[in-house]
């Protein structure tokens, strides 16, 4: 059986921790991280695998930071 | 070649815009030129050349049409009087520091405030020393008959587009109100959209795959990038002092005394010339014709031959200040005007030569 | 440096499997407005539809004074900066000098309302073929959080520190509902971009708006209401949710006019 999955990466160099994207996401598949990037800003980062590639996140970041993958997978 | 006809300074310079080949003029309307709009209008040169005029909702808004015309490398122009032209100075300094081609016309009317809608030549500072916020200068022309109301037209666009800058013709209601006989230049074709874009490959008119985005912008928040955008502009001002002074003698190889007028002021000290000689006192008369750059060296040269130099200006005293930084403090050199809108007479000028130069 | 997780790296990243990423039409350096702020995502959104319709080659922006001063940094098309409030002057005389060009202004609520009503109103009026993105923030935020005369009554603002005081201050101006009545304006919306619908939704209105751009249907209008998180001195995520409380009452999103017809809607009324 194939299943849709998602997955997203966050440029976190370029993430500036204002946490817009947590609330668009539906599985709460984005937190923020406890260090801080370059420019001292603590950054989203994935902490689970429930993606499903809505784009959500990406679409309502301001600094366009996320990329959003989307792929059928096989389950077991 | 060329076609001869009788027209007022204002229709002249709406015609010689269109035979340059101008491809937007933007205006509002104010005494006394009003008829450069009026004979644009008239005359459709979108049909004739397919060159857009446009009456805007306010100088303001004029000006800032100027700037994004020329933004994209189209040539454009605007004309007004002097309250209008106040209204401008932002967007002037914006052109400056933009680094666009542009050409301002400025009838001039007596001052302060409203003023009066008469004569003046009261903006020559505004005109010569900046007028907006920050170090920049125009190119200034200042035409003394309807001939010269036309060609300045093409030559303000020239070096316009020469040096990316905006230029200014300083004129006054006499000029622009009076008829006189034109040669009228044969029609320049507008370039075609492809030609602007190879000729003004700094223009923003959108960007093709094969190179990077055009930005036109004055701003630079870097302080030592706006330093070096200041070192470029005052670099192009040399240029324009070193290139293209502009200026004409009468009667100067055996002048004891000498006039220094600009515009208007010129024509009235031709007449008072030969009013002078007829009394047996030689003067002659030397007319920048470019303001910016002022022709220093030129007025310098002529001026310390001379016992003395009376500068007439329809003002309370401007190009003076420039006439004693060039020539000196060697010779003698005193202002005459009439202001407020009020044209000297021959013989006005004639007694304050006597008055202020010879007895004095 | 980027920060792996046990999360980061999986099979499905790969280029074939993209769904989302930032257009190449955004240059690719960081945005300089401040975490959260609403610009940023009007940016791509408005750079996505020129992406989309393939249009760069032909596309003339102007950026305004205010926060967005630098959209020409970003925005990776031919631009133009105007002077404060002047954007809609520029665009008359670039549009009117390259007709088969798509001209478009980026303006604050300060730009566009303030300094720059006449030139709002009038190049509205003469129904130039243009599309004007009006971001209102209901501040000035570029130079510090000043009153704008979109900020609503009772809002605090640095010139505005006990609250906008309607007697003495005025009223929040609606430019929107008024340039909607112009005969020259045939598009007018309102949208918002702090969610993931609204994102879309605006969008669409942007393409919506250059597609008439280029039948020539006369000014297309949208606003996008939008947080100033350092303005208003919230969070990004309280600024959203205090701009969805307190902005949406007054500033209603959805179609104002459509197809040169004002749409029916209630009439939003102050609240103090
Ligand atoms: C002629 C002029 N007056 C004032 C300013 C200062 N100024 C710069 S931006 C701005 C307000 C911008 O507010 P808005 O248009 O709402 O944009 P925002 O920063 O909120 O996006 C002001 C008053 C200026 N640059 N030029
Ligand atoms: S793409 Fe959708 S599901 Fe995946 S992280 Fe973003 S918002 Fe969550
Ligand atoms: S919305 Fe973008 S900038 Fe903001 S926290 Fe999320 S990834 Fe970072
Ligand atoms: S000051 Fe306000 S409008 Fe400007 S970038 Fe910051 S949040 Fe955005
Ligand atoms: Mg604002």
């Amino acid at each position: 059986m194939a299943k849709i999955k998602g997955d997203i990466v966050i440029n976190t160099e370029r993430c500036k921790g204002c946490e817009v994207c947590i609330a668009a996401c539906p599985f709460t598949v984005i937190q923020m991280s406890k260090e801080v990037n370059s420019k001292g800003y603590h950054f989203a980062m994935k902490v689970n695998d429930e993606c499903t590639g809505c784009t959500n996140c990406a679409l309502v970041c301001p600094d366009g930071v996320i990329t959003v993958y989307r792929a059928k997978v096989a389950t077991e | 070649m060329g076609e001869l006809r009788l027209m007022k300074g204002n229709e002249a310079v709406a015609e010689a815009a269109v035979r340059a080949g101008c491809d937007g003029y933007f205006g509002y309307p104010i005494t006394p030129q009003s008829e450069v709009m009026e004979y644009l209008m008239a005359e459709k040169p979108f049909e004739r050349t397919g060159m857009v005029v446009l009456q805007a909702e306010s100088e303001v808004a004029a000006i800032n049409m100027i700037y994004g015309g020329a933004g994209t490398g189209k040539m454009v122009m605007t004309s007004s009087s002097s309250p209008g032209i106040s209204l401008m100075q932002e967007g002037i300094s914006y052109l400056a520091g933009a680094e666009l081609p542009a050409l301002i016309v400025n009838i001039v009317r007596g001052g302060p405030g409203l003023g009066t809608i008469q004569p003046s030549q009261a903006d020559y500072f505004q005109a010569v020393k900046g007028g907006g916020h920050g170090d920049y200068k125009m190119l200034v022309l200042a035409p003394a008959s309807v001939q010269e109301m036309c060609d300045h037209v093409k030559l303000g666009f020239d070096k316009a587009f020469q040096y990316r800058t905006p230029v200014m013709i300083l004129s006054d209601g006499a000029i622009g109100q009076m008829m006189e006989k034109v040669v009228l230049f044969d029609q320049i074709p507008r370039r075609t959209d492809a030609e602007v874009v190879a000729q003004c490959p700094w223009a923003s008119n959108g960007r093709p795959k094969t190179r990077n985005h055009n930005i036109i912008t004055s701003l630079d928040l870097d302080p030592a990038g706006q330093e070096r955008v200041n070192l470029k502009l005052q670099a192009k001002y040399k240029m324009m002092e070193q290139n293209e002074v502009l200026y004409e003698e009468i009667s100067c190889d055996d002048a004891e005394y000498l006039f220094v007028a600009f515009g208007l002021s010129a024509r009235i000290c031709q007449k008072a010339i030969d009013l002078a000689r007829a009394k047996g006192i030689k003067v002659g008369l030397f007319r920048p014709i470019t303001l910016f750059p002022f022709p220093a060296t030129e007025v310098s040269n002529v001026g310390n031959r001379v016992k003395g130099i009376l500068v007439v200006e329809m003002n309370a005293g401007q190009m003076i200040e420039d006439v004693k930084l060039s020539v000196g403090c060697k010779v003698k050199i005193e202002h005459f005007g009439r202001f407020g809108g009020i044209i000297p007479s021959p013989d006005e000028v004639v007694r304050a030569l006597e008055q202020k130069i010879i007895g004095g | 440096m980027i920060m792996e997780d046990k999360f980061s790296k999986t099979d499905i990243q790969k280029p074939e499997n993209i769904v989302y990423k930032r257009t190449d039409l955004l240059v690719d350096r960081p945005l300089s407005y401040c975490p959260g702020c609403g610009h940023g995502t009007a940016h791509r959104m408005l750079m996505e539809v020129i992406e989309e319709m393939d249009i760069m080659e032909k596309t003339i922006g102007v950026s305004p004074v205010g926060c967005s001063v630098l959209a020409y940094d970003f925005l990776n098309i031919d631009m133009l900066g105007a002077a404060h409030g002047r954007a809609p002057a520029l665009a008359t005389a670039i549009k009117r000098m390259w007709p088969d060009h798509f001209v478009f202004t980026y303006q604050g609520d300060g730009d566009l309302a303030a300094i720059g009503t006449g030139e709002t109103i009038h190049a509205c009026n003469r129904g130039e073929n243009i599309t004007i993105i009006f971001i209102n923030n209901g501040i000035y935020g570029m130079t510090g959080g000043q009153m704008a005369p979109t900020t609503l009554p009772g809002m605090r603002s640095s010139t505005s520190p006990y609250g906008r005081d309607v007697p003495t201050m005025g009223h929040p101006l609606k430019i929107t509902e008024l340039v909607a009545q112009l005969p020259g304006v045939y598009y007018v919306t309102r949208q918002s971009v702090h969610t993931p619908s609204n994102v879309r939704k605006t969008k669409k209105a942007i393409r919506k708006a250059f597609e008439l751009q280029k039948e020539n249907k006369g000014l297309c209008f949208i606003e996008i209401v939008s947080n100033c998180n350092s303005g208003w001195k919230m969070t990004p995520v309280q600024s959203n949710k205090w701009m969805e409380e307190n902005m949406f009452p007054f500033y209603q999103l959805g179609d104002i006019k459509l197809d040169g017809k004002l749409v029916e809607r209630k009439e939003t009324v102050e609240k103090e």
